[in-house]
């Protein structure tokens, strides 16, 4: 299968402390790969440094076979790879509708215009769309500081999704969720996700989550990958046992939320 | 084309100011002129507010578009009104160009500060320069419209009616463009510049672009000014001056095109009669008016109007 992702050695330090430590990963097309791993195990600074938000301190991120190192997060963004954020990254004072029309406006031109309108028939269509996509549309005239945190997160994903990328990187989709939303909010998305034939790779905590949706785990323990592989194979592994989902864990299907939580 | 709502509105209120110039009394339609005239100059500031950021050197463009039409009457014997704005135009068009580069950059009270620091940069020079009459500025000759000399009379309508033209294009202009890609992404920069970046865009390219809008409208205020008054000075460049056009945006509020236009209107009639009235203290009713406005209307006059709106709805 052909790798849309692809980091050799890279490497991040601040200081004397080393966030990620010889990163060398292949993700390949139409893969979900989970991420886990303990607070400060480098699971953030690894996102931040594929989307271009952070500068790794040496080594090399390729996607689709191209360089991406130096470039900025909205270039790499035009590129084909998004990210949704562990706090919802949205516009609280625009409406639910404004917040997908931003992002419905900044997918079709890197130069928007200055005088023709936003709100047109046909991006007010697509809006109405991704809100039924995202089982949102009753939401759609609320104001996004006055809506759940479980919509937010759907919305920000799903403003994500919007300029149709090839890779998606989820950080922390259910972070803030309630237990009761978490699956829901999980399907919806995931269904979003292979509706959009989109290449997955996202950062959990939680476990169950985790297990239920990835078809393949990274276990990152301070700055470095510790485990690679698939679901069942991972969990099993008695490093990721001791160092990420805790000593007291049972085998074969881990039913609490890590140590990091 | 199709008018919307606001856009007949503007329309209307523009045809109407227009055929007022012909009945009204010079006190009100200069003073209307002088509102205007200052009324772009706020937009320009409301522009860069809708991206969250405050410009308080806003009198540098203010300054660049009275001298433009100084510089053109006097050093160089163009008295064409349109020669002159456009000059005004280009000039202060090519100093935001260079300018923004820099400016851009910043963000918050450091882009307050440093957009405050250049038009004082601006000042300073005038104060130093004999050529152009230092302190005290200098006059400008009546102006010529396409080759046609008014006569003195004629001249104060003349002047009136481009003022209100002019004022009422850019407002069509400005309502576009707060409705538009870059009007919107405007304030989703100011809610979440990481976001606006996430979404593909620069958001440094849209702040960019504003600045330069909000520099060519400055600079047809302080050309329509020059106009007015037939006068230029430092001062134009002065930070009480921008201070000004803040209050001003403050007043009316960054949420509906007329706003600025309104409060602009409005903070002439206070001051006038301010002045009129308590000539030593005008300075602290303006300043009580717009305590109350913040503490009372945070998100400016305009906010009255959409209240009474949302309450009808």
């Amino acid at each position: 299968m052909s790798i849309i992702l692809e980091t050799k050695g890279l490497n991040r330090s601040f200081g004397a402390v080393i966030a990620a430590k010889d990163i060398n990963v292949q993700i390949s097309l139409g893969e979900v790969v989970g991420v886990i791993g303990s607070n400060g195990a480098g699971k953030t600074t690894f996102i931040n440094m594929v989307t271009g938000y952070l500068p790794p301190s040496s080594g090399e991120i390729l996607f689709e076979h191209q360089s991406i190192l130096g470039k900025a997060p909205r270039q790499i963004t035009r590129m084909g790879m998004a990210r949704s954020f562990q706090v919802a990254q949205l516009f609280p004072e625009l409406s639910v509708l404004d917040n997908l029309i931003a992002a419905l406006v900044a997918a079709e031109s890197p130069r928007p215009s200055f005088l023709r309108p936003t709100r047109t028939p046909i991006r007010i269509a697509k809006a109405e769309d991704i809100l039924e996509e995202f089982g949102i549309p009753h939401l759609r005239d609320a104001l996004v500081s006055a809506v759940p945190q479980g919509a937010r997160k759907l919305i920000d994903i799903a403003m994500a999704l919007i300029g149709n990328p090839r890779m998606l990187l989820l950080d922390e989709p259910t972070s803030g969720v309630s237990v009761e939303e978490k699956f829901s909010l999980m399907d919806t998305v995931m269904a979003a996700v292979r509706h959009h034939g989109v290449t997955v790779l996202f950062v959990e905590h939680d476990m169950e989550i985790v297990e239920r949706y990835v078809s393949r785990i990274l276990a990152f323990y301070s700055g470095e990958i510790i485990a690679d592989g698939p679901p069942a194979a991972v969990m099993a592994d008695q490093k990721v046992r001791e160092l990420v989902i805790g000593h007291h864990a049972p085998q074969g299907g881990v039913r609490k939320r890590s140590a990091g939580q | 084309m199709k008018l919307d709502k606001t856009q007949g509105a503007l329309l209307a209120v523009t045809v109407a100011l227009a055929a007022a110039g012909f009945a009204a009394p010079y006190w009100l339609t200069f003073l209307l002129m002088l509102a205007l005239a200052k009324g772009l100059v706020v937009q320009g500031v409301v522009i860069q507010m809708r991206t969250g950021l405050v410009s308080f050197g806003q009198g540098l463009f203010f300054c660049i578009g009275g001298y433009g039409v100084g510089v053109a009457s006097n050093l160089m014997g163009c008295t064409d009104a349109f020669v002159q704005l456009g000059l005004a135009v280009v000039v202060s068009l090519a100093v935001a160009a260079v300018l923004g580069l820099l400016m851009t950059r910043y963000r918050d009270i450091f882009f307050a500060m440093l957009s405050l620091a250049l038009s004082m940069i601006l000042f300073g020079v005038l104060v130093k320069n004999q050529a152009l009459g230092s302190t005290d500025g200098f006059n400008v000759a009546a102006q010529t419209y396409l080759g046609w000399a008014p006569g003195p009379h004629q001249q104060k309508l003349v002047s009136y009616l481009l003022t209100v033209v002019i004022a009422g294009i850019a407002a069509q202009l400005i309502y576009l463009y707060m409705h538009s890609g870059v009007g919107q992404i405007s304030e989703a920069i100011r809610e979440n510049e990481i976001r606006v970046e996430y979404l593909g865009l620069s958001p440094r390219w849209l702040i960019y672009g504003n600045y330069l809008v909000a520099a060519a409208i400055s600079a047809v205020g302080g050309a329509l000014t020059a106009f007015a008054t037939g006068h230029i000075d430092p001062e134009m460049a002065f930070w009480t001056t921008s201070g000004e056009f803040v209050f001003i945006a403050l007043l009316g509020g960054i949420t509906h095109v007329a706003a600025p236009f309104v409060a602009a209107v409005l903070f002439a009639v206070v001051r006038t009669y301010a002045l009129e009235f308590t000539p030593n203290t005008w300075q602290l009713i303006l300043g009580v008016v717009l305590l109350a406005i913040i503490i009372f209307l945070p998100k400016g006059l305009w906010s009255l109007i959409q209240r009474d709106k949302r309450a009808k709805a």
